[in-house]
């Protein structure tokens, strides 16, 4: 019973949980309830994994409906892979979220928060499963609305035009998808993905398809923060709660380009986009400009949590830039690099949160001295700092391997060195907090006693991601069978002719 | 000259669309922010409904004599779509009453710190 | 000399990486008492010594040594062997950290330095990954634990804490992990791609590929990306690091670290390249100008510095270019000379900042001017001080003369005379640099009333550095008339030869 509704299983328990969350009535309890359904949520998700590695793909019809009427989920290797991370990156951070959740959010909206993370989470998990067109936009917005809600439950109150603004660009950009599932549903009549990329092959060229392409794009682009459209992200992650920035940058970001993937390599044919639309070199450029800016920016900024902020848009600028390579390699590594950078940004921002625990805000010069005070924080911090720089034996490392091996592959000489180059400006802001942590003195008149290490439910969560970091940067099995196998299927399965075309009855 | 008179519904989309977006972008006020919002969402909503129209074609519900309707599926579409919109606009107007109550002002420009410009 | 006949022979390996790392962890267990933590230091040292001469024999008897640990990425292993080449500079850096530890022992207490616990252990840990360097099967086990022991020894940097301390760290670690990430990932990057293998092979792997452009750009991106050779204008960080308590500087920044660098080329250039295949990359004649032009311009601005560790800082990089140079020149004999030059730059350079540290502990002194007179207070220290400088001139009878002597020889069989001439100019740079600070020392009085000088007047460093000093001092008297096992291990590297008969014509 339960193994034949698997594929459903990520999205409905999380969505049935979140009224449950609500009800409940005390925060402990909710916690408690939010945790463990989420944790159920990612044992599915290991199972999805381990069936579509072992068997393709996985079709599950909703309601009975069969495909191309009815809504299909569509599992196979690619979002298996990217589902698992996410569900599990939900977990850890809604176990770290208890006393994180405490101090920064008041009492009377606990309930609200945990009942938001459950529908985020529904709506990512939903995003990644779901094989149509139209029911991805409407999973989208279930997430992105429950993000606005997320990020305004800060007790800042910059949190609110933070998230105002989060909001009305989010919604821009899901309106943009919106027009291009619109515009292909008019020229093909289907929406269901497999469906619709064996009717736009087709077509030779149209103009509807192609003006589709571009605003679905636009709209991705948005979603996914890329430059220059990422002027909503730093605020955002600025000044939600840290919790919510944690569970955020390693999750909804990457969905996105999970999503970017999916419509360029399923639906559209990388054949078409890259080669016909030459949508190659704009991404391409796009992502080197993101990684360069918005490290530089990163290193001018104040506040750790912007620090962090635009690093995540270069990195994703990193992942952009393996779609752009137009490779089973390039993909390969954007794949990789989606799950790496979830480890390294989830336990970074875990710790900027605990320093916000003890310290109360997250500046640079909050920083100082932090090195004595909050140890395993601090250790914590600058093993996944380093991960971000790519030193060999973190994960940070393997990514860069696979990304620049792909591009000189291709020959591709100039883009290697820029990745590497850029990645030179991670070790000005990455080392900036950590010169303040380690070689500066607790600022006068904190009082020591006060500052010291976080609770063990924030550490231990913390320090799984730190320690995974390390594990999957040496043992990179998992992570590259997955990736490679999803890789492979993505770019086969958009590179083949035409298979017989599904007739539509009248 | 019939180019336009044959595309007039998307006519009717573009410029509800432009005006929707230029009043996001240019509107000082939030709540007219959101306002523009609904309207550019709305003519998307007009997008998917005029294409759903078969020439000829009566509306889908089932009754005796008549063999050609028009497309039902982006009517439900819209409606799943609306749905949305609404849930946008209303987290969209609870955000502008508290931003009302932090701040104690919903114009963009008296907002003191340039940080918080949206 | 066998203790570990028991231990089967590849896994000496994995003990020669994990002693210094249990050593480390058995220090932070016995970090109350600071007597127990310097003899676990000492202890570990020893046995470590004694696994790299149990690998030495082995090695001498053709037995074959590797490990491989997980694959990092696919076809690419951590993975370990044993070859002359490393087994030579396991040799050099596992026996002068014995003499370190005790050094640093003296040192320490009498400086009373902070942080001791923090520093003996990232001390084992950077000689963790020394060994791990130097048994590297392939280039990426190179550079991972090129990477660590940057990391590793980046708190020993900047152990003070200080300002100077900070800014000196931060151009260390600067310097060297963004020419290791730019250039020389990107080298072992470009590697990969073209060959498809990164494992070192006798003969090199690169002479398949027929594209000199693509030689002549990995080349100059392995000799930039090799930071730790600190070939101009990447020299900086060396300079920098001299912030370091002196043990540091002189194990560290005079054999670990900096040898790491050197090895690391002459690994590129014998196993990646190969020697006969490095004639005819189109660079090579650049970095080996490039290289000269090193040695030269930085015993000039040794000769500016006031400051004892910072001329000693300058002359180290300009002797790390002698080894490059010797790589380069892509003749058996130079390279020879380029390994040795490894063992007796190592003894010659850890005795002169053993006298620098000394000479700060006991007297105080950091600058050359104030040392006039010293030789009366601290003769036995002074005495090292000139016989390690007469090595590094390369004056018989001190164990830096067989090296340039082989490097003058490779020279002229390479026909390079120009390289004959920088080496020429360049010992005479040193003597000037080098000589006047024991001369000085012996003959110079600050005093103007001479009294006859007495045991009485000595005011040396602790014992324990004094030790240290003395022994590394009959090292180099000692490697003049016995290298016999190094020369015979230098012969045992593929492609590479002392005898220059068997070359000749």
């Amino acid at each position: 019973m339960l193994e034949q509704h698997l594929a459903a299983l990520p999205i409905l328990l999380p969505l049935i949980a979140a009224p449950i969350v609500l009800l409940v009535g005390r925060s402990s309890l909710a916690w408690m309830v939010a945790t463990l359904v989420s944790g159920f949520a990612t044992i599915a998700a290991w199972q999805l994994l381990i069936t579509c590695l072992a068997s393709g793909s996985l079709s599950y019809a909703v309601g009975g409906w069969m495909a191309p009427w009815g809504i299909e989920l569509r599992i196979d290797a690619a979002n298996a892979f990217v589902l698992l991370a996410v569900t599990a990156i939900s977990t850890l951070v809604l176990i770290y979220s208890k006393d994180s959740v405490a101090k920064e959010i008041e009492s009377d909206k606990h309930l609200l928060f945990y009942t938001a993370h459950m529908l985020c989470l529904a709506g990512l998990s939903g995003i990644l499963v779901t094989g149509d067109a139209f029911n991805l936009f409407v999973f989208l917005e279930i997430s992105s609305l429950a993000t606005y809600t997320l990020v305004s439950l800060a007790s800042d109150r910059r949190c609110l035009t933070a998230a105002f603004r989060y909001l009305v660009m989010g919604t821009i950009g899901a309106t943009f998808i919106l027009i291009g599932v619109g515009m292909l549903y008019m020229k093909t009549g289907t929406l269901n993905m497999l469906d619709l990329s064996v009717r736009i092959n087709l077509y030779e060229s149209s103009r509807t398809i192609n003006t589709g392409l571009a605003f679905v794009m636009v709209g991705v682009g948005i979603k996914l923060a890329l430059f220059p459209l990422h002027m909503w992200l730093p605020p955002a992650y600025t000044h939600a709660p840290s919790a919510v920035t944690a569970f955020l940058a390693s999750t909804a970001t990457k969905v996105a380009v999970y999503v970017m993937i999916r419509f360029i390599f399923t639906i559209f044919g990388a054949d078409h986009v890259f080669n016909d639309m030459g949508m190659d070199l704009i991404l391409m450029v796009l992502a080197v400009v993101a990684i360069f800016k918005c490290s530089y920016m990163a290193t001018v900024q104040n506040n750790v949590k912007t620090v962090l902020a635009f690093s995540s848009v270069a990195q994703i600028g990193y992942m952009v830039l393996g779609i752009a390579l137009v490779s089973a390699a390039g993909l390969m590594a954007g794949l990789i690099h989606i799950f790496n950078h979830a480890l390294m940004k989830g336990a970074l921002f875990m710790a900027v949160g605990a320093v916000f625990y003890r310290v109360g805000s997250v500046n640079l010069q909050d920083f100082r001295g932090l090195g004595k005070h909050m140890p395993w924080t601090m250790a914590g911090f600058t093993l996944a700092g380093l991960s971000i720089i790519g030193v060999p034996l973190t994960v940070g490392f393997i990514s860069k391997w696979y990304l620049v091996s792909a591009a000189l592959d291709q020959g591709n000489w100039l883009v290697a060195v820029l990745v590497l180059l850029g990645s030179l400006l991670a070790v000005v802001y990455i080392g900036r907090i950590l010169e303040a942590a380690y070689f500066q003195k607790l600022p006068e008149g904190t009082d020591p006693e006060q500052v010291k290490e976080v609770p063990y439910l924030m550490l231990v969560p913390m320090w799984i991601l730190v320690i995974a970091n390390l594990y999957f940067g040496i043992d990179t099995s998992l992570t590259t069978d997955a990736a490679s196998a999803a890789a492979q299927w993505l770019f086969e399965n958009s590179q083949t002719s035409v298979p017989q075309v599904m007739e539509m009855k009248p | 000259m019939s180019f336009i008179l044959d595309y007039y519904n998307y006519w009717v989309v573009v410029f509800l669309m432009m005006t929707g977006f230029y009043i996001v972008i240019s509107a000082n006020n939030l709540v007219k922010k959101i306002a523009g919002l609904n309207i550019f969402q709305t003519s998307v909503f007009m997008l998917y409904i005029s294409m759903g129209k078969v020439t000829g074609g009566t509306a889908p519900i089932v009754v005796e004599g008549v063999e050609l309707y028009s497309n039902p599926l982006p009517h439900v579409l819209i409606l799943t779509a609306i749905v949305v919109g609404v849930a946008t606009t209303s987290v969209g107007l609870a955000l502008i009453i508290r931003i009302k109550r932090a701040y104690g002002t919903v114009e963009e420009n008296e907002f003191k710190n340039s940080d918080d410009a949206i | 000399m066998n203790l570990w006949g028991f231990v089967e022979p590849s896994q000496l390996i994995l003990l020669a990486i994990i002693v210094p790392l249990i050593g480390g962890c058995a220090l932070l267990a016995a970090r109350k008492s600071p007597n127990l933590r310097e003899a676990v230091t000492i202890t570990t040292s020893i046995i470590l010594f004694t696994i790299v001469l149990a690998i030495t024999s082995n090695a001498f008897n053709g037995v074959q040594m590797q490990v491989t640990w997980v694959e990092l990425v696919p076809g690419i292993a951590l993975a370990f062997e044993v070859e002359p080449l490393g087994v030579l500079f396991a040799l050099v850096a596992s026996f002068l950290w014995i003499i370190t530890s005790i050094y640093a022992i003296g040192y320490m207490r009498g400086h009373h330095e902070k942080n001791q616990t923090r520093f003996f252990f990232c001390f084992a840990l950077a000689i963790s990954s020394v060994m791990a360097i130097c048994f590297s099967r392939n280039l990426l086990t190179l550079f991972v634990f090129y990477e660590v022991l940057t990391l590793s020894t980046y708190p020993l940097v900047t152990h003070a804490g200080t300002y100077e301390a900070k800014k000196g760290g931060r151009i260390y670690l600067g310097i060297l992990l963004s020419t290791s990430i730019a250039f020389l990932l990107l080298a072992v990057l470009g590697t990969w791609s073209v060959a498809g293998i990164l494992e070192f092979t006798p003969g090199g792997i690169l002479n398949e590929v027929n594209n000199p452009l693509v030689l002549g750009v990995l080349l100059v991106l392995f000799c930039y990306g090799i930071g730790k050779a600190a070939i101009m204008p990447f020299h900086r960080w060396l300079p920098a690091a001299m912030v370091a308590p002196t043990p540091v500087s002189a194990l560290l920044h005079a054999v670990a670290v900096v040898k790491a660098g050197v090895f690391s080329i002459l690994k590129v250039a014998i196993y990646i390249f190969g020697i006969d295949g490095l004639k005819e990359v189109p660079t090579a004649d650049l970095m080996l100008y490039i290289a000269a032009a090193t040695i030269l311009l930085s015993s000039c601005i040794a000769m500016t510095k006031d400051n004892l560790k910072a001329r000693l800082a300058y002359s180290t990089v300009s002797q790390l270019s002698y080894i490059v140079l010797g790589a380069l020149l892509a003749s058996s004999v130079a390279t020879a000379g380029a390994t040795l030059h490894i063992v007796t730059h190592a003894v010659g350079k850890i005795t002169l900042f053993f006298c620098a540290g000394a000479i700060m502990v006991a007297a105080h002194k950091k600058n050359i001017s104030e040392m006039a007179g010293l030789g009366r207070t601290m003769p036995i220290t002074m005495i090292a001080f000139a016989i390690g400088s007469l090595s590094i001139i390369g004056l018989p009878p001190f164990a830096g003369t067989w090296s340039k002597w082989f490097l003058f020889v490779g020279a002229l069989e390479a026909d390079k005379l120009i390289v004959l001439a920088v080496l020429t100019i360049s010992s005479l740079l040193n003597i000037a640099y080098l000589l006047p600070i024991p001369i000085k020392a012996f003959f110079n009085s600050p005093e103007k009333n001479e009294q006859p000088w007495s045991w009485s007047q000595t005011k040396e460093a602790p014992l324990p550095s004094l030790i240290a000093i003395v022994i590394t001092s009959i090292g180099c008297l000692v490697l003049f008339f016995y290298n016999q096992p190094f020369i015979e291990l230098i012969n045992l590297i593929p492609g590479v030869s002392t005898n220059t008969q068997e070359l000749a014509p």
